[in-house]
């Protein structure tokens, strides 16, 4: 239990830091590696809630993939290597603001909410019936339709980034 | 482990994605801030899932997999459109892109 | 015939009538008709006379405290118990309540009763107005001295209008003009005594204008017509205050009212002054009565008609018969002075002195009838009421044969100054002599002529009522009157001719009116002497039922006034004759002395009242008036009209820069300017940059949320 809660603590800390660190930082490149570290603690903590394919593809598909998709995209729009003084504009203020006044409410709305509602001890049957098995059977069988227009959406996605992207 | 930990976790990653929507001028920045907020409602999700049984846990896990499949194919046609922009800009600062402007 | 009197009226109305539609036609000019008319009306005048005359007498009711009527004060005055009087033996009048002044009063034997009909003309919630006829003694006697008169005047005309360019018109307003008299005599009501008035007036201006191309005829016409109009004014005032007081138009019962003391007093006597002024306007009394000798421009028979007989004795016929407001508002019965009277009395003076300087005839005989009108107003105002309508009736007699003479000396002559032209006629005319010398007696008042008794009647009445003044200046005016009939009469028909032409005898239509005129004028006086027909039959006659309410003293024959009436007469001519006959006149008397000639050039300027009512009077009202009505009309008129012109157009600039280019064009400019600007304004917002929308965005989001979360915590 305390383990529980103390790798808890250390992935939200190391999860916000490196959040506030790819919003603030000055270096693009940081910036993105910066993210890499959020996606990681994220994954982890998917571990941590016992979903581990989701954790799974968290890295195979957001670190391994997207990123370099945004590490492709710095390159390709030849963004400075190194400190750039111009990725701020000038709304900093407000838009601090807005996150502050939206992450007060969200949290007034969710302590107010959920309280101190604890999450259930899981057994290994509870594990086990939450792992991948299942979440496969359930995608092939529940959620097969959305699966498919997933799939759909993909092939849309790829042939537009195509289209988009070619020279001509 | 109390459910509001990893919700109020989830809330403050969203806000600094808002955050950085709002402040980041160039615009695979504003991407990548999207990428965080998405992260977010992925641990909302899955943490709020596990709530409620092993069913709706699984559920939640099927949905947070369709979020990542989405996100990944935005920022794929995402980037192509900055590049777009560079290609015809010669810039990706966001401030540049004021057509619209009344 | 009482009944249906209103066919008098009718026959000359529709003879008027013919006249206009067919007279021009006729063999002599329409005066067929005109003369057959008059006829008529005559015969049918006659007939009523006599049908009145057979009617029955009643008992008459003696009103209380007879002889001090005039005191109105008395309750029993017109309240008290009417004692029962038998028939034939009026009551005496009682001890206790004699005449204050020595005069007795008579008994009052039986009258007849007046036929009176009355029909509803119009009626609206709150009153009714009534025309009809009614018929007294008065109203006989009257209609058969105008349809007498006017007989003989048209005969009269046939031959001396002769030739004249406009015949047929004069003979038709002839006509008319007796319609208006005869509707004056037998109306009921104090409404068609003014139609008759008016239209006599209207007749009397078109019948003197006749010759209108000379400008003084239209001057005299004029000056007639708006001199009467200026009373007139009274007439109605008067009307319209007794309608008011009475509640009724009709003439018997306002002098039942006036005679019971039922009318209010201030308002009776205001009336009853402002009925005077018209009396004074129409029958020439001063200061009205500058219009009547101009009106001498007309033709010689209109003046006769008119100016002798009829139209002016309308006024004296007004107060005869309204009598009781007049004898209530003036207290008549009270003796000493009043209104009436002094006007009627300087009347008399005044005119009969102007006759001493005149040279035209006619101008003679028409101050000599101002002045005999004075003696019949003064008669009405000293209570004697029979004289003065006996007065009337012989008066017209004789007047009119007096003016008709004179037409006759002048179609001989063919002119009417004396001094220049005449003289010596009585060889020359001895008709005409004859008939004139005749009427002269009979204006002086000479025994047994008719003037004598309906003037000695006059007299003995200011005597006997307590009038001694007016008694003397009736004896003086008598005198006054033999004096410059003497002279008239003298320079006339006496001494040599001193005109140019051959006159001689006027022919039968001229001199038969004439002689008719002459008979009645020795004769008509009897009957109201003592001794025929039982005494005062004319009095009793017409005595009515106003005279019998108010009481009005009654008075025997006084063989002691006679005389001293007859003495006067008689010394009065023989100073005229010595005057003038005897050539006795002093001369160059006012050449000697300057006290002589102011009083000549007064007497022959009238007094100037003209140059005071014509110049005076109207030139200073004329210019003032006009004065200030041109001044009224530029200065306040035009300056409203302008003033309202520039106002509009002040107005109009303002509202156009105000209203117009400011308030609305502002307000349509404005919201233009304010969309302009809002919309700069809010263009700002649109700033193309993807982010700042997503500032907005997100804050609105958040701020909703929160909002949200508080209301639904």
């Amino acid at each position: 239990m305390v383990l529980q809660n103390a790798f808890f603590g250390m992935l939200a800390a190391l999860a916000v830091v490196s959040a506030l660190r790819v919003v603030t930082t000055r270096n693009v490149v940081h910036a993105a590696l910066y993210l890499v570290m959020v996606l990681a603690s994220v994954a982890a903590l998917f571990v941590l809630l016992a979903a581990e394919f989701v954790a799974a593809v968290q890295i195979l598909v957001y670190v391994g993939a997207i990123v370099v998709l945004f590490l492709f995209g710095v390159m390709l729009t030849r963004a400075q290597i190194g400190a750039d003084l111009d990725l701020d504009n000038g709304q900093r203020g407000l838009a601090a603001l807005v996150a502050l006044v939206l992450g007060g409410t969200l949290t007034w709305a969710l302590i107010d909410a959920f309280g101190d509602d604890k999450l259930p001890e899981l057994s290994d049957a509870d594990v086990a019936a939450r792992g991948v098995r299942p979440v496969g059977d359930a995608i092939f069988s529940t959620y097969l339709v959305p699966f498919e227009v997933v799939s759909i959406l993909l092939l849309a996605a790829l042939i537009g980034a195509i289209v988009l992207a070619r020279r001509d | 482990m109390l459910v509001n930990q990893f919700l109020l976790l989830g809330a403050a990653l969203f806000c600094i994605g808002v955050y950085g929507v709002l402040a980041r001028r160039n615009g695979v920045l504003v991407l990548m801030s999207i990428e965080l907020i998405l992260n977010s409602v992925n641990i909302n999700l899955i943490a709020l899932a596990g709530l409620h049984g092993n069913t709706a846990a699984v559920t939640g896990q099927v949905f947070a997999l369709f979020v990542i499949t989405v996100a990944a194919a935005e920022v794929g046609v995402g980037l192509a459109i900055v590049l777009l922009i560079y290609r015809n800009r010669r810039s990706v600062s966001l401030d540049d892109i004021d057509l619209m402007k009344g | 015939m009482l009944d249906h009197i209103w066919v008098i009226p009718l026959v000359t109305f529709v003879s008027f009538w013919l006249i206009i539609a067919v007279g021009k036609r006729l063999p002599r000019g329409g005066s067929e008709i005109g003369v057959a008319a008059l006829g008529l009306a005559l015969v049918l005048s006659t007939v009523a006379a006599v049908q009145w005359v057979d009617q029955e007498k009643v008992p008459s009711h003696e009103p209380a405290a007879t002889a001090d009527a005039g005191h109105g004060a008395e309750a029993e005055a017109g309240h008290g118990a009417e004692a029962e009087s038998e028939a034939g033996h009026g009551a005496e009048a009682e001890a206790g309540a004699e005449a204050g002044h020595g005069a007795e009063a008579e008994a009052h034997p039986a009258i007849r009763e007046s036929v009176e009909h009355n029909y509803q003309w119009w009626s609206s919630s709150s009153f009714t107005v009534m025309v009809g006829t009614h018929v007294d003694g008065v109203t006989v006697a009257l209609l058969f001295v105008v349809s007498l008169i006017s007989f003989l005047v048209h005969i009269f005309s046939t031959n001396y209008m002769e030739g004249d360019k406009r015949f047929t018109h004069y003979f038709a307003f002839l006509s008319l003009f007796t319609t208006g008299m005869y509707v004056l005599v037998v109306s009921s009501t104090t409404l068609q005594m003014l139609f008759g008035w008016e239209l006599m007036g209207l007749c009397s201006f078109a019948l003197i204008g006749h010759w209108w191309e000379e400008k003084a005829n239209t001057d005299a016409a004029l000056k007639a017509f708006l001199t009467t109009r200026t009373g007139d004014v009274g007439l109605l005032v008067g009307i319209t205050i007794l309608f008011w007081i009475a509640g009724t138009f009709n003439i018997a019962e306002i002098n039942e009212k006036a005679l019971a003391g039922d009318l209010p007093q201030t308002a009776l006597l205001v009336a009853a002054i402002a009925l005077f002024a018209a009396v004074i306007g129409k029958s020439a009394q001063f200061p009205l009565h500058t219009w009547l000798p101009d009106a001498m421009a007309g033709p010689t028979p209109v003046s006769a008609l008119i100016h002798a007989a009829t139209m002016v004795v309308a006024g004296v016929y007004l107060v005869i018969r309204l009598y009781g407001v007049f004898w209530e508002a003036f207290d008549i019965g009270a003796g000493g002075v009043n209104l009436i009277a002094a006007t009627g009395g300087f009347t008399i003076l005044m005119a009969a002195a102007l006759a001493f300087v005149q040279r035209d005839i006619k101008k003679v005989l028409a101050y000599s009838t101002i002045s005999q009108l004075g003696y019949m107003v003064m008669a009405l105002g000293v209570g004697a009421w029979t004289a003065a309508l006996f007065h009337l009736f012989t008066h017209a007699f004789f007047k009119a044969l007096l003016f008709l003479g004179s037409g006759s000396v002048s179609h001989a002559v063919h002119s009417f100054d004396m001094k220049k032209d005449m003289g010596g006629l009585r060889s020359h005319m001895p008709v005409t002599f004859w008939t004139f010398i005749i009427g002269s007696l009979a204006l002086a008042g000479f025994f047994p002529f008719a003037g004598f008794w309906s003037k000695d009647e006059i007299l003995l009445g200011a005597g006997s009522n307590g009038y001694e003044f007016f008694l003397v200046v009736g004896l003086v005016g008598a005198f006054m009157t033999t004096m410059y009939m003497t002279r008239c009469v003298y320079l006339t028909f006496f001494g040599e001719y001193r005109g140019h032409g051959h006159p001689h005898e006027s022919p039968a239509p001229i001199t038969v009116p004439l002689v008719v005129l002459s008979v009645f004028s020795v004769l008509v006086g009897l009957i109201n002497s003592p001794w025929l027909f039982g005494g005062e039959w004319f009095g009793h006659t017409v005595e009515n039922e106003v005279f019998e309410l108010a009481g009005v003293p009654v008075h025997e024959f006084s063989p002691a006034y006679a005389l001293v009436s007859t003495a006067v007469v008689v010394v009065a001519f023989a100073i005229g004759y010595v005057l003038w006959f005897r050539q006795k006149l002093p001369s160059g008397v006012t050449e000697r002395s300057s006290i002589a000639r102011a009083g000549y050039a007064l007497l022959a300027n009238k007094y100037y009242l003209d140059v005071l009512y014509t110049d005076i009077i109207v030139g200073n009202l004329k210019r003032g008036v006009a004065a200030g009505a041109y001044w009224f009309n530029r200065v306040v008129l035009d300056g409203i009209v302008n003033g309202v012109g520039t106002t509009a157009r002040v107005v109009g600039d303002g509202v156009y820069r105000f209203v117009d280019r400011g308030l609305i064009d502002g307000a349509v400019n404005g919201s233009g300017i304010t969309a302009d600007a809002s919309g700069g304004a809010l263009r700002r917002l649109q700033t193309g940059r993807v982010q700042q929308y997503g500032i907005m965005l997100f804050l609105s989001a958040a701020l909703l949320a929160l909002g949200l979360v508080i209301f639904t915590s």
